[in-house]
């Protein structure tokens, strides 16, 4: 049940990633690129999650656990730290320079190319080596 | 044209918004796929085949598509496919995959984890980190496309 249930998520989320454009890195530096001629539709997309999510966290929280394990596993920590704010910039120049984080990167596969599989590949050694640093 | 690819765009953020839903409502989990996807690498425990399967409906999710014939997707100027192409050739890819992976791993988090469940839990954390890396990355944009045009 555990693994059907992480397929049908999975399956959700790159059918999401699908159908906004997501998979296009085109659509997400035309968001970034506010000096060009600006694509809004990353907005309607994270718009969509974020209500969505919030909405559906919020009725899932009524019970006491989740049904197929004992708790939810969320994070705990509300403090800024340099380690949370470095990552999230480093990671803001790797996007900007492709137009891909992890999500649409990984739901592009079955249109695999070799820049994507560099990018793939060079993105888990890098969280080898953020692991590495702990 | 433009209404259709918001449209669409706030058709595919809600399917996402349900997939974050459901990992809650049945694994209590949060759906960050940068945790999900170097969790399923380089952890070991009774995590891993949840995290396979998810890996699996996340790349099968636009290859049924691709299988259908379906011309569902959002690809800017090209109405029938479903998966853009790399805008940069290999060498930048390279670069900015070690920079995403890295990122993501020491902020503990990417657009999915941050950016939709960490803005729905209202999670101090995770806004900062979406300000961040969303003003960051248009930064990057507007040196590489148009202080350096074309360089990168």
């Amino acid at each position: 049940m555990k693994v059907l249930a992480g397929y049908l998520a999975g399956l959700l989320f790159g059918l999401g990633l699908a159908i906004s454009g997501m998979t296009d890195p085109a659509r997400v530096i035309g968001f970034l690129d506010v000096a060009g001629s600006w694509d809004p539709t990353l907005i309607f997309v994270l718009g969509g999650a974020v209500v969505t999510t919030f909405s559906g966290y919020r009725l899932v929280w009524r019970r006491p656990a989740p049904l197929l394990e004992t708790r939810f596993q969320l994070p705990t920590r509300r403090d800024l730290d340099v380690r949370l704010l470095g990552g999230a910039a480093f990671f803001g120049i790797g996007w900007g320079l492709s137009g891909y984080c992890p999500g649409p990167a990984v739901a592009s596969l079955p249109g695999l190319s070799w820049p994507l599989l560099m990018f793939l590949v060079a993105m888990m050694s890098g969280w080898w080596l953020a692991r590495r640093g702990e | 044209m433009e209404t259709m690819s918001g449209l669409q765009g706030a058709l595919g953020g809600v399917l996402i918004g349900l997939s974050a839903t459901l990992l809650m409502a049945l694994l209590g989990r949060i759906a960050g796929i940068s945790g999900i996807l170097s969790g399923l690498i380089f952890d070991r425990g009774g995590d891993s085949l949840w995290r396979l399967a998810f890996l699996l409906g996340l790349v099968s999710g636009p290859g049924l598509l691709m299988l259908s014939g379906l011309d569902w997707g959002n690809v800017a100027g090209d109405d029938a496919a479903l998966i853009g192409t790399p805008a940069s050739g290999s060498t930048t890819m390279l670069v900015a995959g070690l920079l995403v992976g890295l990122g993501t791993g020491l902020g503990s988090g990417c657009t999915s984890g941050h950016g939709v469940c960490g803005l729905a839990r209202l999670s101090p954390r995770s806004m900062a980190a979406t300000l961040v890396f969303v003003l960051v990355a248009m930064l990057t944009v507007y040196v590489s496309r148009h202080m350096l045009e074309g360089a990168v």
